[in-house]
C-alpha cells in the first residue's frame, strides 16, 4: 500500500518547525509503524535529506520510549498499543496520516517527533519510591499480601511513563502517571509508611513542573497502552486530600540522642 | 598475562562470607569523598548507583536512554530466580548453583555461581519491600513457576513483565538517590572511551546524545553495567539501542575480552516476517511451562496445523528429552528447532518456525487461566502476527537473545583494569557457555545490590588515587580519541546508509558464527567482516552534524564498534575446537547430535587482549576447576 505522511519537523527546540509532506510507496501490511519510518528514513537519506527523529528503543511496547500522535491520537489511538506494536494492517492504501510529537509545556520537543520527558523522572525523585535501604529487607513471605491488592498493585504499576496520558489530555495534566505510581505503592502494605509523604510531594511536584489539573475528561485513560484506569487519579485525589488534612510539620526534635 | 580470579579458597559454602570480612573498608566520613561512576541503568546499573548513593559515595550514572527506567532490563518477561524452597520441592542454594553450573556447560567460575545462588535469596526480599508486585497466592504468600534446565519452581514473576517491575524497583530507588543529591543522572550520553591514568580507571568520555557535547567526567572508580551485544546479529530480542561500545572501548584500553563466542540463542521469538524487519520479540520461556512445540512429521506439510491430526505430529522435545520436555535448556531447544527446520518440517513461511501449541492446556485449564498467566503475551503476539494464539498454535523460531561473553572480571566483579568493574550481562562472568532462563535478572541484581557494595570498597580503600587535574594527558587523548571517530564517522563521503551495514554484519554473524558454527564458516565470515569493515569506513554516509540531536551518527558509533567485535567473536569460536552450551561446533557433536565438549583442552576462560589495529588479539587463560559439580556430558533425557 501506499501512504501519504504530514510530518511534524523541527531541527530543534529553538526552531518553529513546520509540517511537512512525504509520500511512502510499497508499505507493507507485517511492517510496525517504526518500521515503516525506518524504511522512509532510509530513502530520505539516500536522497541527502535529514532523515526524521523520533524516540524508540525496544520496540515490544515495555520500554516507554516511542510515542507520537497520529491523526491526534497518542499512539495511534489503537487499544493497548504503544507505536513500536502498531502494524500497518490497521491501514488502507492511500491514507493520508499526521505525525505529531507530545504537545505539553512540560515535554519540549528535542527534534522532530522526540520530546524531553525528564519531568516524569523529577515527579518520581521526588516520592515515587519506598525508601528501603539495600540488604535491610525481611523476608519476602514476612508481610502477606492479599492476591486483590497485589494483582491492583500490578495494574497500576504496568505504567511505562510514555507521556501518552500527558499528549492526549487536554490540559497536559499528568494526573494518570502519578495517580499509577500513587496507587501501586499505596495498594501494597509496603507503601504505607510513606502514603501521605508520597502523596504530597508527588502531586506538588507535577505542579512544579508544569503539568496542569486533572478535570476528569478521560482522555489519557482511552489511550494509555497499558490500561492505566482513570481510578487511579481518584486515589491519587484522597490521598493528597487525606495527606493534607493529617500533614503536620516534622518534628525537629527527634533522633538525637 | 595472569588472570587471578580471587576467589576465595575453602569451603564454598562460606567462601563469601570470609571474603567479605576480608575485605577492607571505607569509613562513612570517607565514602563522600569518593567519586564513581555507573555506565548503564538498568538492573545492574540502577542498582548498583542507588545502593553506593545510599552508602554515601558521590555517584554518577549514565545511559543512553531519556529515562533510567528504560534500560533494555525493561523487557525481560518470564522470571527471577531465586533458592528460596517457598514450595518445599527440593530447592536449596546447591541445587541452584548446581543448575547453573550443569546449564552453563561447565564453562563457569564455581565461587561466581554460589555466591550468586547464595544472594538469590536476598534480592527477592529486597525487591518486595521496594513494592515490587510479584505475583501471589491467595494466601498471601509469593507464587512460583517453572523454568527451563530445572526441576524445581523457583521462578518468581510479575505476570510476564517481570524485568519490568524489577527494573522499576531499582529505578525508584535511583530516582530516590537522585533527589537526595547523592546521585547524578545524565541521561542520553553515550560512553565514548575510558580514561585510564597510571593503569588505573579514572574516568570516562561521554557525548550527550541532545547537542553532540563530548566531555570528560573523573571518578576513582567505573563501574561498566552496559548489557550485552547481542545486536551485532542486527536481529536480535534486544532493544534497538543495546550497543558494545562502552565495553568494548574499555576492552582497547586494556581490559581483557573472555569468551566472545558464547552468544544465546533463544527459542521462542516470533519468525522473521521480511527484510524492512527491524528486531525480533520474544515470547517468554514460561510458555514453554504450558504450551508444547511441535513439527508435521511429514517433511513439507503444508496443512494448517488443526487439519493435521495428532498421528502425524512430532513433539520433538518430549520424545527426545522426556524427563525435560519441552523444559530444556534454550540451547538445547534451539538447536533442536533449527535441525527440525533444517531437515524440511518447519512451518510458517520460509519453513522457518515450529509450533508452540496451548491448545491442550486450554482444554486442561480454560482460556481464562492461560490469559491470567500469559494474557499479555498473548496479545503481543496476535498484534505482531495477525494471530490469535487461542485459537491458532504460535509459530516460533529462535532469535539472538543474551550475550554470556563480556569484560573479564575477577571474583570481585574488577576487570584487568585495576578500578574499572563490571556488572551484569556487560561481564562474562557466571553464566558459562549457556544462561538459564530467569538467571539474567538474578545476576543483574545479585551484581548491583550485593556484591559491587562490598568489593569497591575494598578497591577504594587499598589504592593511591592521587586527585587529577582536569588537563591530565590521558583524558585529553581520551577526549582527542572519542572526538576523531566521531568527526571521521561524519567526514564519510559515501553513499551507504549505516543500517545497511549493519543488517549485512548481521547476516554474516548469523550465518557463520549463529546457532552452530564450522571451520570453514568461520574463516570465511573472518575474511569478510574485514571487508565490511573497510567499505564501512569508506561508503557511508551520516548526513547532519555532531552539535545535533544526530540518530543516525549515534548508531554508526555502535556499529563501527560490531565490526569489530564480530571478528573477535569469530576468532573465538574458532579456536575453541569443541560444543559447550551455546557454541556449538558442527565438527564436534554426539551421535545424538548434543553437544560434544573437550574437558581436557578447554575447561577455560578464552580471555582475549587488544594488540592495536590490524593486530591479532592475544589469548589469555583462566583454567577452570570444578570442585563441586564435576563435569558430565549434560543430560535431559
Amino acid at each position: 500500500m501506499k501512504l501519504i505522511l504530514h510530518v511534524w519537523r523541527q531541527k530543534n527546540s529553538a526552531d518553529k518547525g513546520r509540517m511537512v509532506r512525504y509520500e511512502v510507496p510499497d508499505v507493507n501490511e507485517h511492517m510496525s509503524f517504526l518500521e515503516m519510518l525506518d524504511v522512509l528514513n532510509e530513502s530520505l537519506i539516500a536522497k541527502g535529506e535529514d532523515p526524521i527523529a523520533f524516540d524508540h528503543d525496544c520496540r515490544e511496547g515495555i520500554c516507554g520510549m516511542c510515542g507520537f500522535m497520529i491523526n491526534g491520537k497518542a499512539h495511534g489511538g489503537f487499544k493497548r498499543t504503544t507505536v513500536c506494536q502498531l502494524h500497518m494492517r490497521h491501514f488502507k492504501d492511500g491514507d493520508e496520516l499526521y505525525l505529531e510529537p507530545w504537545r505539553a509545556a512540560a515535554f519540549p520537543v528535542i527534534k522532530d517527533l522526540a520530546v524531553n520527558r525528564a519531568a516524569f523522572d523529577r515527579i518520581i525523585a521526588s516520592g515515587g519510591f519506598i525508601s528501603v535501604p539495600t540488604g535491610s529487607a525481611p523476608d519476602g513471605n514476612a508481610i502477606p499480601v492479599k492476591k486483590q491488592d497485589s494483582d491492583l498493585a500490578m495494574d497500576a504499576a504496568a505504567c511505562i511513563g510514555c507521556g501518552a496520558c500527558v499528549a492526549a489530555c487536554p490540559n497536559a495534566a499528568a494526573a494518570l502517571f502519578v495517580g499509577a505510581k500513587i496507587s501501586h505503592l499505596g495498594h501494597l502494605p509496603q507503601g504505607q509508611p510513606e502514603r501521605d509523604r508520597r502523596a504530597l510531594a508527588m502531586v506538588q511536584q507535577m505542579r512544579v513542573e508544569n503539568f496542569a489539573n486533572c478535570t476528569n475528561i478521560g482522555e489519557c485513560e482511552a489511550v494509555c497502552p497499558k490500561d492505566i484506569k482513570l481510578e487511579v487519579i481518584a486515589r491519587m485525589n484522597r490521598d493528597y486530600i487525606g495527606a493534607s488534612f493529617t500533614n503536620r510539620p516534622e518534628s525537629g526534635s527527634g533522633g538525637v540522642g | 598475562m595472569e588472570l587471578i580470579s580471587g576467589a576465595p579458597i575453602g569451603p564454598i559454602e562460606t567462601a563469601w562470607e570470609r571474603h567479605k570480612f576480608a575485605l577492607k573498608l571505607v569509613n562513612p566520613a570517607n565514602k563522600r569523598k569518593y567519586n564513581i561512576i555507573v555506565v548503564g541503568s538498568g538492573l545492574a546499573g540502577g542498582a548498583a548507583a542507588a545502593s553506593l548513593g545510599e552508602l554515601g559515595y558521590n555517584v554518577q550514572c549514565f545511559c543512553y536512554q531519556d529515562s533510567p527506567r528504560r534500560a533494555h532490563s525493561i523487557a525481560a518477561q518470564g522470571g527471577i530466580n531465586a533458592a528460596k524452597n517457598y514450595h518445599n520441592d527440593g530447592d536449596s542454594v546447591f541445587r541452584l548453583f548446581y543448575d547453573t553450573v550443569k546449564g552453563g556447560d561447565f564453562r563457569a567460575r564455581e565461587a561466581n555461581v554460589y555466591r550468586l545462588a547464595q544472594v538469590s535469596v536476598n534480592i527477592i526480599d529486597q525487591c518486595v519491600a521496594q513494592g515490587v508486585p510479584f505475583a501471589r497466592e491467595y494466601g498471601g504468600n509469593l507464587d512460583n513457576r517453572s523454568f527451563g534446565g530445572a526441576q524445581v519452581s523457583r521462578t518468581f514473576y510479575a505476570r510476564g513483565q517481570t524485568g519490568q517491575q524489577l527494573l522499576l524497583g531499582a529505578y525508584q530507588a535511583l530516582e530516590r538517590q537522585i533527589g537526595l543529591g547523592s546521585v547524578k543522572m545524565y541521561p542520553r550520553r553515550d560512553m565514548l572511551d575510558l580514561v585510564v591514568v597510571d593503569g588505573q580507571a579514572r574516568g570516562i568520555v561521554t557525548r550527550s546524545l541532545y547537542d553532540g557535547k563530548i566531555e570528560v567526567h573523573f571518578a576513582d572508580a567505573v563501574i561498566l553495567a552496559t548489557g550485552g551485544y547481542g545486536n551485532v546479529f542486527y536481529l536480535s530480542t534486544n532493544a534497538k539501542g543495546c550497543n558494545v561500545t562502552a565495553i568494548w572501548r574499555a576492552h582497547k584500553r586494556g581490559a581483557l575480552f573472555a569468551n566472545p563466542c558464547y552468544t544465546q540463542i533463544h527459542p521462542t521469538c516470533i519468525p522473521v516476517a521480511g527484510d524492512y524487519q527491524s528486531k525480533l520479540t520474544l515470547m517468554s520461556e514460561s510458555l514453554r511451562n504450558d504450551g508444547r512445540i511441535w513439527v508435521p512429521k511429514t517433511v513439507g506439510d503444508k496443512r494448517s496445523p488443526d487439519q493435521i491430526p495428532e498421528s502425524e505430529r512430532d513433539y520433538y522435545l518430549e520424545r527426545r528429552y522426556p524427563s525435560f520436555g519441552n523444559l530444556v535448556p534454550r540451547d538445547i531447544a534451539s538447536r533442536a528447532a533449527k535441525r527440525e527446520c533444517d531437515e524440511g518440517r518447519g512451518v510458517g513461511p520460509g519453513g522457518l518456525g515450529v509450533y508452540l501449541d496451548f491448545s491442550d492446556c486450554i482444554k486442561r485449564l480454560g482460556a481464562a487461566k492461560i490469559a491470567e498467566r500469559y494474557g499479555n503475551l498473548f496479545e503481543m503476539y496476535e498484534r505482531i502476527t495477525g494471530e490469535d494464539p487461542y485459537r491458532v498454535p504460535m509459530r516460533i523460531y529462535p532469535a539472538t537473545h543474551y550475550t554470556m561473553g563480556g569484560l573479564w572480571v575477577d571474583y570481585n566483579l574488577m576487570s584487568t583494569i585495576p578500578g574499572l568493574f563490571v556488572l551484569g550481562e556487560a561481564n562474562f562472568s557466571d553464566h558459562g557457555a549457556n544462561r538459564l532462563g530467569a538467571s539474567a535478572l538474578m545476576q543483574g541484581l545479585a551484581d548491583g545490590y550485593f556484591i559491587i557494595p562490598y568489593t569497591i570498597g575494598n578497591y577504594l580503600a587499598n589504592s593511591k588515587l592521587p586527585k587529577l587535574s582536569a588537563d591530565v594527558p590521558a583524558a585529553k587523548e581520551a577526549f582527542c580519541n572519542a572526538t576523531n571517530i566521531t568527526n571521521k564517522l561524519l567526514n564519510g563521503k559515501g553513499t551507504r546508509t549505516v543500517d545497511s551495514f549493519h543488517r549485512e554484519l548481521g547476516k554474516i554473524i548469523w550465518d557463520y558464527c549463529g546457532m552452530a558454527r564450522d571451520k570453514s564458516g568461520l574463516e570465511k565470515a573472518l575474511g569478510l567482516i574485514p571487508q565490511l569493515r573497510e567499505q564501512f569506513w569508506k561508503e557511508l554516509r551520516i548526513l547532519g552534524a555532531n552539535e545535533e540531536f544526530n540518530q543516525s551518527l549515534e548508531k554508526a558509533g555502535r556499529v563501527a564498534d560490531f565490526l569489530e567485535l564480530g571478528e573477535l567473536m569469530c576468532i573465538d569460536a574458532l579456536h575453541r575446537n569443541e560444543s559447550c552450551g551455546g557454541h556449538f561446533r558442527e565438527e564436534y557433536q554426539t551421535p545424538e547430535g548434543e553437544a560434544l565438549r573437550d574437558d581436557a583442552n578447554y575447561s577455560y576462560v578464552a580471555a582475549w587482549e587488544y594488540k592495536g589495529p590490524g593486530q591479532s588479539p592475544a589469548l589469555n587463560k583462566e583454567p577452570l576447576a570444578f570442585d563441586y559439580v564435576h563435569p558430565s556430558q549434560r543430560s535431559y533425557k
